[in-house]
């Protein structure tokens, strides 16, 4: 890592994986309102991402730190041409940690080689998002009681959806077993499901889910967007397999969980809301905790 | 075969000789060891008689011991090449160019949404040593595939 950045999950060990949300469970119990006293945290948003930078801030402002930056290219400098490189070591001088999102992938790996302080990848493009994974990751862990053991059903966009790319390699070492619910034509990539098999992980695939769902301990809903088929005919044809229905849930195990990354469109009916088995708001929540986590940890504050 | 070829490519006192260069492929070669920039006396042979590779070209560079980081980049491009060092006219060593582990400023990225197509910097990849050989980039991690290598 360069000086304690976080750009990718794998970034992390499993051993670091595991520290970050136990720290993230001591900020859950004791909130730390001066940690961060003093210090000034940048949150560059390259492109428009509310909830991303609101839970960025919102962590940031819970532990007594202060936030500079902005939330749209178009009124920065960025807009006036001058090159990321200075941008990252301008804002450098005026801040101890950097949180950046970008549409360009690779980008908040350059950042953190020209940075002078720690930067924290919230999303390059299509590339990685590794705070989404840790939220996800707490989230498993603080529903099920553990990481070890799971049946994670991951349903919609396996193709595209970078979320469930980290989340499949961060869960790898967990002995998990996964079921990946998609259209043909949106199923989890070749290159995953060969890093699965070299590390003897079991999955299955299926193109329905509804029968399968007493099996489940955490469903992973993801969206499926129109955009991504050409044929949208086949897309009004097979839509409905990967929505969430209330009644669909009625034999599934108590102690099942349902996650979303956010935001949902309408593959989770609104009559889920208020089942008990909805976690996606509390996700949410965790947000914060896993990004309190990741900050104090980059910056040193946490060990 | 030898002495005809010597007549073709004058021979040279000291330096390197890089041979068995994919004839098609001579001129990549030139553009990635930078020969434009070299003080080096330079000959080149394009198009030359091979019984293992029916046509190839050949490259002499008096005065001129590669390093091999500099060298083994043509093994991107030029994977059956080998060197020749030539001491007083003789051969002293001979060996085939050894793919590097990561290149630096070589080639551009696939793809088209990577920071290095954007950003005034330099490329970085990993060098994947599979059935064939292709690069991983350093900043996006998508592979670039031999076939679509682009110089810079
Ligand atoms: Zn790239």
């Amino acid at each position: 890592m360069e000086n304690n950045s976080l750009i990718s999950i794998t970034d992390f060990s499993t051993d670091e994986i595991l520290r970050v949300l136990e720290i993230a469970a001591d900020f859950e119990k004791k909130p730390e309102p001066h940690l961060l006293d003093g210090k000034v945290v940048s949150t560059l948003f390259f492109e428009p991402s509310t909830r991303t930078r609101l839970s960025f801030e919102s962590a940031v402002n819970r532990m007594g730190g202060r936030v500079i930056g902005f939330s749209d290219p178009n009124i920065s400098s960025v807009s006036k041409g001058e090159t990321l490189k200075d941008t990252i070591r301008i804002v450098s001088n005026y801040c101890d940690l950097i949180v950046m999102r970008h549409p360009l992938e690779g980008s908040s790996r350059y950042a953190s080689e020209v940075a002078t302080v720690p930067v924290v990848n919230a999303g390059d493009g299509a590339h990685q998002h590794p705070t989404q994974t840790l939220l996800d990751m707490y989230s498993i862990k603080k529903t099920q009681g553990r990481l070890d053991n799971i049946n994670i059903f991951m349903v919609g966009d396996l193709k595209y959806g970078r979320t469930v790319h980290s989340l499949v390699q961060a869960m790898a070492p967990f002995n998990p077993v996964f079921h990946f619910v998609s259209h043909q034509k949106l199923r989890m990539p070749n290159e995953y499901k060969q890093y699965l098999d070299s590390k003897g992980v079991k999955y299955y695939e299926h193109e329905q889910f509804a029968d399968l769902i007493p099996e489940a301990d955490v469903i992973y809903m993801t969206r499926v967007q129109k955009e991504r088929f050409t044929d949208q005919v086949e897309y009004e044809k097979t839509k409905d397999f990967y929505v969430l229905k209330n009644s669909m849930l009625a034999n599934a195990k108590p102690s099942m969980k349902i996650l979303h990354p956010l935001p949902r469109i309408n593959e989770i009916s609104q009559d889920v809301d208020s089942n008990p088995h909805a976690y996606y708001f509390e996700q949410a929540m965790n947000g914060v905790y896993a990004r309190q986590a990741v900050i104090s940890y980059v910056l040193g504050l946490k060990k | 075969m030898s002495n005809k070829k010597e007549l073709i490519v004058s021979a040279i006192k000291d330096g390197t000789v890089i041979d068995h260069i994919p004839a098609k492929d001579l001129f990549k070669v030139i553009k990635i060891l930078d020969f434009e920039h070299m003080p080096n006396q330079v000959t080149f042979g394009g198009n030359l008689e091979s019984k293992s590779m029916g046509k190839k070209a050949i490259i002499k560079v008096a005065d001129k011991f590669f390093a091999d980081s500099e060298i083994n980049k043509i093994a991107l491009i030029a994977p059956t090449a080998n060197l020749n060092i030539i001491r007083n006219y003789e051969v002293i060593d001979k060996k085939p160019v050894q793919l590097p582990d990561s290149v630096v400023g070589l080639c551009k990225c696939i793809n088209p949404k990577c920071i290095t197509n954007s950003e005034p910097m330099q490329t970085k990849f990993e060098v994947v040593k599979d059935d064939s050989v292709s690069l991983r980039c350093h900043y996006c991690g998508k592979i670039t595939d031999s076939e679509h290598f682009t110089l810079l």
